[in-house]
């Protein structure tokens, strides 16, 4: 069973490490220039920031595409990310522009996240019922997200225009202007998530054999799949709060990451999608401001081969 | 023993099972047989904690299914649901592996990989043991889901349907490897037959559903006879004798 030398998943998840690590030098040291400590600085907070969505998008694709049983619909793919928008703008609606800026930005962060966790929750429980029905998940996912979103639109025409830009920026993932008020906190989240969610990789191998299998192997399904989603919640608010949506890198790095782990163990799964995110993040940031001096953004980029995975993953599913 | 009292189950409304009551006692093998849509796998669902009991209770030596905690009565019961979609790109010895998590919750350890090479052994699945799940055939499959349920290693064993799509060789054979299960080593199973003649040949004792109801439950003798198949069928199926076998004569 256990693969050995070049292609065992151990050996390919050195090889993404080296790539990730090499993303990471990288993009703290091309192109340096002027004030060294400056710099480096700045550029360290970027990189913490990059690290933690990509941290977070890959793990919450993974626990969430595990729980409802596909690895084609993620959470930002079924509005959860569009949900949180919605939540800011009705935050702001309520609270007012002035208002909603005066509130402690990491408590108001962590209200939205643990908000986010509860209705995320309670949306996508009832939906285990229809756990591998890739259809009518897509079909729930797509109605969601354009409800989240025609609603938060809705509520953003309510506020005083003066007041919009700051719904205006949480709605367009962007890695140039990163939310660095957040980022401890959103690390923090972060970090407790990724911790629960991997010394849960176990129990996630045995629900992907399916509910009936999985309880027959005494895993309590409604509780783990709750505190399960809690945690895609949290996660999603995470990284939507530091960059905005990200519709398609979450599905984009599982994808590739099954691919080149080259196992469906949970372990070596969310390992290898971490990396990719990382790799695709920070490595591509690089090469994007670097070299090609910003001609594109990275959202845009990861959007247009997250969106071709997509497609291809949906037009040629098995089964 | 399994002790079922006062069961009763509806979907939507209708009926699936009424009133059940029935004490299956701790080893040797039991046939639940029955028409299909009698309620044979809602039965072994309900025993098994995979659907939720609505009224009556159901024991499993003393303790109540549905208020035991999952994991504890995972060390005690395992079960092959009918349905099972298996997971993709899953290799059949490590889905054979997973009958293993109740006792090691992911850590493996020496004692349940030996427990897993028995059960490949035993299933006829060593050559199989690489491939991957998705890529066997129908009756491959199915005998690497009994062998995970084996590989559980419980008192009790609850299969449903196991012989679907396995050929007449390999149904004889799961049927023996059942049986020698249940006599060397005091397992008790429950098993969900079509086939009359297997359940004639290798059971003990035989429970009848027909309609949602119970309608026969006793010594394989006693229920292997034209009278009470015609309750439990509702037509004419003659039982022959051949060299001291009973024979459900069901296909002329
Ligand atoms: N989810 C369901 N919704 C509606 N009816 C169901 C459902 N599951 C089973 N049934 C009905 O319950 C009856 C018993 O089903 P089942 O226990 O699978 O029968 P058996 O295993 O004996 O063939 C059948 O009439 C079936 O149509
Ligand atoms: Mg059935």
């Amino acid at each position: 069973m256990a693969e050995r030398g070049w292609t065992s998943p151990k050996a390919r998840l050195l090889l993404l490490a080296a790539g990730a690590a090499l993303s990471v030098l990288a993009f703290m040291t091309v192109g340096l220039k002027g004030g060294l400590a400056f710099a480096l600085e700045l550029r360290a907070v970027r990189l913490a920031a990059l690290v933690e969505v990509a941290v977070a998008v890959a793990v919450s694709t993974v626990v969430f595409q595990t729980i409802t049983g596909n690895r084609i619909l993620t959470p930002s793919i079924m509005g959860l990310d569009a949900l949180y928008s919605l939540l800011q703008a009705l935050a702001v609606f309520t609270l007012g522009g002035l208002g909603y800026a005066m509130l402690p930005a990491t408590a108001k962060f962590l209200g939205e996240a643990g908000l986010m966790a509860l209705l995320g929750t309670a949306l996508f429980l009832p939906l285990l019922s229809r756990r591998g029905d890739i259809p009518t998940l897509l079909l729930a996912g797509v109605v969601l997200g354009v409800l989240f979103r025609s609603l938060s639109l809705m509520v953003a025409r309510l506020i005083d225009p003066n007041e919009f830009a700051i719904v205006q920026s949480a709605r367009y993932a962007d890695f140039n202007t990163l939310d660095a008020t957040l980022l401890v906190p959103c690390l923090g989240l972060t970090g407790l998530g990724t911790l629960l969610v991997w010394r849960a990789r176990h129990v996630l191998d045995v629900m992907a054999l399916g509910r009936e299998a999985a309880v027959g192997l005494g895993v309590a399904w409604r509780r783990s799949a709750t505190a399960l989603l809690v945690l895609v919640g949290a996660l999603t608010a995470a990284s939507t709060a530091l960059v905005g949506p990200v519709a398609f890198l979450g599905l984009l790095v599982v994808a590739l990451a099954e691919r080149t782990v080259g196992t469906v163990r949970h372990g070596p799964l969310l390992l290898g999608a971490m990396l990719l995110a990382v790799i695709l993040l920070v490595g591509g940031q690089t090469i994007l401001a670097q070299l090609l001096d910003n001609v594109l953004t990275l959202g845009i980029v990861i959007e247009f081969f997250g969106g071709l995975a997509f497609l291809i993953l949906i037009t040629r599913r098995r089964r | 023993m399994i002790r079922i009292s006062n069961v009763s189950y509806a979907i939507a409304g209708t009926t699936i099972l009424e009133d059940i009551d029935l004490a299956i006692p701790s080893g040797g093998v039991t046939a639940l047989i029955g028409p299909n849509g009698a309620g044979k796998s809602t039965l072994l669902s309900l025993i098994a904690r995979l659907l939720p009991l609505s009224s009556g209770t159901i024991t499993l030596d003393g303790l109540p299914v549905d208020r035991t905690p999952t994991r504890a009565l995972a060390l005690r019961l395992a079960v092959m649901a009918q349905e099972g979609s298996v997971a993709s790109r899953l290799r059949v010895e490590e889905l054979v592996g997973f009958g293993r998590f109740p006792h090691h919750r992911g850590r493996p350890r020496a004692q349940d990989q030996a427990a897993v090479a028995e059960a490949l052994a035993l299933f006829d699945l060593e050559a199989l043991a690489d491939r991957f799940v998705d890529t066997l055939s129908g009756g491959q499959r199915q005998r690497a889901r009994v062998a995970m349920a084996y590989c559980q290693g419980t008192d009790y064993l609850l299969l449903d349907e196991p012989l679907n799509s396995l050929d007449i060789i390999y149904a004889r054979a799961l049927m023996r490897t059942l049986r020698r299960i249940a006599d060397d080593r005091g397992r008790t199973i429950v098993v969900v037959l079509h086939d009359l003649n297997h359940a004639a040949a290798h059971a003990d004792r035989i429970v009848a559903l027909r309609e949602g109801r119970l309608v026969a439950d006793g010594p394989t003798g006693e229920v292997m006879t034209t009278a009470t198949l015609q309750r439990v069928f509702g037509d004419t199926i003659p039982v022959a004798e051949v060299d001291g076998h009973r024979i459900a004569l069901h296909f002329v």
